[in-house]
């Protein structure tokens, strides 16, 4: 009997262990992909649309069929036609493959600025949050300063200060970057007041945990759901403005394939007589963004509990 | 309360300063200045040069530069454009009616699009108008409103063989004609405008609609339409309503690219000739009465709360 009892105990321990392990590790995820297939359908035609996305920007030296920046004056401004899906540009360059190739900067502009811009955002809203007083103070009136400060002004500040050029990317990141960080800093902040005044919070201090540990450990993971929100909902918005600015010409410059630089010139100049130079070019953007959009929409509808439909 | 609002009205002061501060430190860090962009490629000599830039003051240190501008704000006298020699508060004059014009339309048309349709999602929610009508509010956010312009001129020029006149007329001299120019950008503005104030109606319908004082009026047999109508969207339309006007505080500064489709001379497009042009005294007044209309446009939506919902009351 004893035996058997000495046995009987880590067994079921395994068992706990195991069925702990199946409500929160890699199953419980696929639970939570499973179901949000299941109940999100918009949501999941957003995520089909991303994942088209990242594979025409991971393959598109095999799917474009031209050169995006080779000039052929000999095939310029053609009409669509099988030789060139979407037509040519007034260099001759073909719109499909400017287009195929513009996803890679759209998307590596959307993803550093996003990702950089609410990273930033969590930091210093976890820090407002946390110590309070006047470090919020000061937090706060620099993010009212950047929000009421014209995003244009920062872009064409940027770029004029640092330069234009093919490969300057990082410029328009750094540009859309600045104006995403107190949005999120906001919405992080208001999460993590009502994080720090927990007591697991007060526990973690009592124990004698850093400053730093307690805001990175303890109440960063905790307003996660929101950051997570905001990391989709601003890639879309980075898209969209990485677009604007490229239009005005104060973004990505020739030739690097960019979406909103294909509108700027000749997207404008020959919409009368070459429509499609404007038109694909609009409709890739507006795909990716909505794609984005969507996703995080219901990404929120499923992360937070309080908007979940009964 | 009345603390509360002094208190509110000081802060702004620090947030300008800071404004003012940013756009001055930004604007001359920026490589080249009027100066060099004026001569830029002509063989001037270099006396010349500094001649200039010491009668437009731009040979002062930055800090004197600064303590100056600030002295001139504070006597309500925003200077000279560096590029044209008129006063600022003159290029400002011109500009300002049509891009608050196309503003006020734009909002409106947004209005008039998103409260029904936000109402209307939130009631039917999870059925296949509701999604119909997300798919419209998210494609809204999703195109760009310059592209959503680019393509109303190309179906106006295709269709009716009409193009956007070249010259703006304004209200007060045909208005027929003003409305024929404006309704196209502001209705490619207010799309995406409608959008997120669409959006925010679903939602917080959709929150009301769960009240306990919803379910007592349907309890009561209240017909339906009166309980959207009177009970849940009047809780609801706050949130909406701050939506709304920081939305339309942004737009005022964020039609640079509408205006520039359209070729409309407004605010936006004189921000960005002013910044081609490194004049300074223009942007940064520029700069400063768009983040003051900003700040004051919050300031009077945290107020309105108080109006709108007694519950509120701020300490």
């Amino acid at each position: 009997m004893t035996e058997l009892a000495g046995t009987a105990v880590p067994e079921s321990d395994e068992l706990s262990r195991r069925r702990y392990r199946e409500s929160t590790g890699s199953r419980r995820f696929v639970r939570f992909w499973r179901d949000f297939i299941r109940r999100r359908p918009l949501g999941t035609a957003g995520a089909v649309l991303i994942i088209l996305m990242l594979i025409t920007a991971a393959f598109a030296d095999r799917i474009a069929p031209y050169d995006p920046v080779e000039i052929r004056f000999a095939d310029l401004l053609q009409p669509p036609s099988f030789e060139h899906l979407l037509g040519t540009d007034p260099f001759g360059r073909d719109v499909f493959s400017r287009i195929v190739f513009g996803s890679r900067t759209a998307l590596a502009v959307g993803f550093s600025a996003s990702f950089v811009g609410c990273t930033l955002g969590l930091v210093l809203g976890v820090v407002g949050a946390y110590f309070g007083g006047r470090v919020d103070q000061i937090i706060q009136r620099f993010m009212d300063v950047l929000l009421s400060f014209p995003l244009i002004v920062i872009a064409i500040a940027v770029v004029a200060a640092l330069g234009t050029g093919e490969d300057k990317l990082g410029n328009v990141i750094a540009a859309i970057t600045v104006p995403i960080i107190p949005r999120v800093a906001r919405v992080v902040r208001s999460s993590a007041l009502s994080v720090v005044n927990m007591p697991y919070i007060e526990a973690t201090r009592a124990v004698g945990s850093r400053a730093v540990r307690i805001m990175f450990r303890h109440v960063a993971p905790n307003v996660f759901a929101p950051y997570l929100i905001m990391l989709t909902a601003f890639l879309g918005q980075a898209i969209l403005l990485e677009a604007s600015l490229s239009f005005l010409g104060l973004g990505v410059f020739e030739p690097t394939p960019s979406w909103g630089l294909m509108l700027r010139g000749a997207g404008m100049q020959f919409l009368e007589q070459a429509p499609w130079i404007a038109i694909a070019p609009g409709v890739a953007i507006s795909l990716a963004v909505f794609g984005f959009n969507l996703f995080g929409d219901s990404l929120r509808d499923a992360l937070d509990p309080r908007l979940r439909t009964a | 309360m009345r603390r509360y609002v002094a208190g509110r009205l000081l802060l702004m002061i620090p947030t300008l300063i800071g404004v003012a501060i940013l756009t001055f430190v930004i604007m001359r860090m920026v490589p080249g200045d009027i100066v060099a962009l004026k001569y830029a490629g002509s063989p001037v000599p270099q006396s010349v040069i500094d001649q200039e830039r010491h009668q437009l003051g731009l040979d002062k240190p930055m800090w004197l530069q600064f303590t100056d501008w600030m002295g001139e704000i504070a006597r309500f006298d925003l200077g000279t454009s560096l590029w044209t020699g008129h006063s600022v508060v003159e290029e400002i004059e011109i500009r300002f009616p049509l891009s608050l014009e196309l503003a006020i339309i734009a909002t409106l048309l947004a209005i008039a699009i998103a409260i029904p349709l936000g109402v209307l999602a939130a009631v039917r929610q999870d059925t296949w108008t509701d999604y119909a009508i997300r798919i419209f509010s998210i494609g809204g956010l999703a195109m760009p409103s310059f592209w959503i312009g680019l393509l109303m001129v190309l179906a106006t020029i295709t269709l009716f063989g009409w193009a956007p006149p070249l010259v703006f007329t304004p209200f007060t001299v045909d208005p027929f004609a003003n409305l024929a120019q404006m309704v196209l950008p502001a209705l490619s503005v207010g799309y995406r405008y409608s959008a997120v104030s669409m959006r925010m109606t679903r939602s917080t319908v959709l929150e009301v609609l769960r009240e306990d004082y919803v379910r007592t009026a349907r309890a009561k047999g209240v017909a339906e339409s009166l309980v959207v109508m009177r009970h849940a969207l009047r809780n609801a339309l706050l949130p909406v309503i701050t939506v709304i006007s920081l939305e339309f505080a942004f737009l005022i500064g964020g039609l640079v690219v509408t205006e520039q489709v359209f070729n409309l001379n407004g605010i936006g497009k004189l921000l960005v000739d002013a910044v081609a042009h490194r004049d300074y005294t223009l942007i940064q007044a520029l700069v400063l009465l768009l983040a003051s209309v900003f700040v004051l446009i919050n300031f009077v939506v945290d107020m309105v709360y108080v109006v709108l919902d007694p519950r509120i009351r701020y300490s």
